[in-house]
């Protein structure tokens, strides 16, 4: 891979990961009045995926979208501000956390619901393939959406009109409080999709060379019109499901299982990497900081110091013209 | 801390005074935790099913420790797949099961659709009542904090269409247990819809287990100047508006319906017919409501007693915003109430 993509990557993983942490430090203000899902831990799925993305492609994600918003090119301030539901959001502070969109790089919007997503990616891959361009359409979901009918359904689907879809699914294992176990028997989510016909695999999520290797040669089967591709990456979230609360121990998760992910951070084994290979220095990495701070702190004031919508906005857009 | 605790945790606790014998009290949540252990206790055929009721949060706590107390064949979580869920359980209801499958929110139910109303709710009439569904089906409608659009749906309206159905909305601890075990008890599909915000209302519960009979209303306060229905958490906001009405001169009654279908119509007639004016309040989206249903009742068989036209106090027909302030603006509460009754008493 190019050096510069590899830099990218690394950037994406850092400003997701400063993002998320300053989110989760700001929450206890009270101010952005909506629940939040946070993605740390699992920053490589979204960085090693995106990279290949070009501004036209199309994303679909979840209520756990931050990660995939900023690595698919999405603006940083308008992000905050419709966390803090303001005027100048994404939504304008009607979408909230879990809703953001940015048309301009190709996010139409996320679910809340769970799986529902899967079907509208499935969507607008088939509509680059009627509309006969090369828009790719990636799909995040996590293990939970596998439960879903619109997961298989969708699948079956997309591999029979051969679509332009790569499905990639963020097993962190936990749904809310409920282990993967408790709700799925089988070997592997990967393998649904040989079930329908298409290829899947299953790869270490937290290793962003490996999630880019694979979602490139996804992405350029998408193009080339040899149709989708499912792709499980093994990750693990390391907050619990909902806001800042950390569900470790007691009825939770267990501590041994949460310390072995913590060790296994992927944007440390990243930078290792990076620094052996000589591409990432000090003066790079210092670099790389404050422009992510200058940039997640622009975003922060931003945000705060915009207005929040007035009453007289409630009824709009139910319709538009 | 903001959400999941957040706004409930932070309401006034509401006590709502009823003729109800006894002096123990508890919380809505507790009296559904007690009808769902009673029930797994008297009947072996009852069972619950539903992501997370088995975790530590426990479904809000109704669910907690009742998988400890009666195994995991009986009490256990469930993959994501709200569609096959609700036909696995009509499949376990007309096996002779009792299953209470659980959506810890009402938005979820929308996947449900196909199982709930093209099988479960038709299945004893296609086949000429052969087949019996009796299960339950609990929903729990949330608001606040930035629920949004698909989060924090109240559609009790919308399923008032679907036959074969019965829907209840209990407003009281009592009657959260009652209907609970009533719901349980009946042979047919019963949606049982909650609201997050009166998870912590409390009132007197009676220990032991009873019943109180689907489609029997209930009126909450003697009134002559006004009716006011009231349906789940709204009767809260009715009550307080009452109160209000009361200091400025205005004897209100307020109807709590408690079944939404079948629904009491009797005890609508008879109040609209002492007091001509009919205002009723819901938590859903103004059209198509339960409201509406309940405006269309009056102008068939209370025409002659009314007085004025029917107002109904409902959200407007808009998707739920997230933001604060918008949401603040969205959900009608006593003072909306307060002041389209006092307009219509006075005008
Ligand atoms: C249709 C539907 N059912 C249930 C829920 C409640 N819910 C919200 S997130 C979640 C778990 C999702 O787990 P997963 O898909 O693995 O994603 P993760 O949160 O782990 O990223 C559930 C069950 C929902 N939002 N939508």
């Amino acid at each position: 891979m190019e050096r510069d993509k590899l830099i990218e990557m690394y950037r994406t993983m850092k400003l997701i990961r400063r993002i998320e942490q300053r989110i989760n430090d700001e929450y206890k203000y009270d101010e952005i009045k909506t629940p939040i899902h946070l993605s740390i831990g699992q920053e490589a799925v979204a960085a090693g995926v995106c990279v290949h993305l070009r501004k036209d492609d199309y994303i679909f994600s979840t209520h756990r979208n931050h990660a995939q918003y900023i690595a698919k090119g999405g603006n940083i301030r308008k992000m905050i501000a419709e966390l803090y539901l303001r005027t100048t959001g994404c939504a304008r502070g009607r979408g909230g956390s879990m809703h953001l969109v940015d048309t301009d790089v190709g996010i139409l919007g996320s679910t809340a619901i769970v799986g529902g997503n899967i079907p509208l990616g499935t969507g607008t891959a088939l509509a680059s393939k009627l509309l006969n361009n090369d828009r790719v359409t990636v799909v995040f979901f996590g293990d939970g959406a596998a439960d879903e009918g619109t997961f298989h359904e969708s699948l079956n689907f997309a591999a029979v009109r051969k679509l332009p879809v790569v499905y990639v699914c963020e097993n962190n294992f936990y749904a809310i409080n409920s282990h993967q176990k408790a709700r799925q028997a089988g070997e592997g989510i990967y393998q649904w999709g040989r079930g329908y016909g298409m290829p899947g695999y299953r790869i270490d999520g937290n290793d962003v060379l490996e999630v880019s290797e694979y979602a490139r040669q996804a992405i350029e089967r998408c193009r080339k019109g040899e149709g989708p591709t499912l792709l499980e990456c093994i990750t693990y979230r390391w907050k619990g499901h909902i806001g800042t609360v950390d569900d470790v121990g007691d009825g939770y998760r267990p501590k041994e299982e949460y310390d072995y992910w913590l060790s296994k951070c992927p944007i440390k084994r990243f930078a290792e990497f990076l620094r052996i290979k000589e591409i990432l220095t000090d003066e790079l990495e210092k670099a790389i900081d404050e422009e992510i701070d200058t940039t997640v702190e622009d975003a922060f004031s931003f945000a705060k110091s915009s207005p929040k919508p007035s009453t007289v906005e409630l009824t709009e857009f139910v319709y538009v013209d | 801390m903001p959400w999941t605790t957040v706004q409930v945790e932070k309401l006034d606790n509401f006590f709502i005074k009823d003729d109800t014998a006894g002096d123990r009290i508890l919380t809505y949540k507790d009296a559904l935790h007690e009808a769902l252990d009673q029930s797994l206790a008297r009947d072996p055929r009852v069972f619950i099913m539903g992501e997370g009721v088995d975790d530590v949060a426990g479904v809000f706590g109704t669910t907690k420790g009742l998988k400890e107390k009666y195994g995991e064949n009986r009490v256990f979580d469930t993959p994501i797949a709200e569609n096959s869920l609700t036909g696995i359980a009509a499949g376990a209801a007309m096996a002779g099961l009792r299953p209470v499958l659980i959506h810890a929110r009402m938005d979820f139910i929308l996947l449900s659709l196909d199982q709930l109303v093209n099988h479960a709710s038709k299945w004893s009439y296609m086949f000429a009542g052969q087949v019996k569904v009796p299960m339950v089906v609990r929903t729990i409608s949330a608001r606040g904090w930035g629920s949004g659009a698909q989060h924090s749906q109240c559609i009790q309206g919308m399923l008032m269409n679907v036959p074969g159905l019965k829907i209840v909305a209990p407003a009281t601890p009592y009657d959260a247990k009652g209907l609970m075990i009533s719901a349980i008890i009946d042979n047919n599909p019963v949606l049982f819809v909650e609201h997050r915000w009166l998870h912590k209302t409390t009132g007197p519960v009676p220990e032991n287990l009873y019943s109180i009979p689907i489609g029997k209303g209930v009126i909450r306060r003697k009134g002559n100047d006004i009716t006011i229905v009231a349906i789940s958490y709204m009767l809260v906001e009715a009550l307080k508006a009452a109160d209000k009405l009361k200091e400025a001169g205005i004897s209100a009654e307020v109807v709590d319906l408690r079944s939404l279908k079948p629904f009491d119509e009797e005890i609508i007639i008879e109040s609209v017919s002492k007091t001509g004016r009919l205002l009723i309040a819901d938590t859903g989206s103004k059209t198509g409501s339960v409201a509406s249903e309940i405006a269309a009742f009056a102008a068939e068989k209370a025409f002659y007693h009314l007085k004025k036209p029917v107002v109904r106090v409902c959200c407007p027909d808009t998707p739920t915003p997230t933001s604060d302030v918008l949401e603040k603006a969205y959900y009608p509460s006593d003072e909306d109430i307060f002041r389209e009754a006092a307009k219509l008493v006075r005008d």
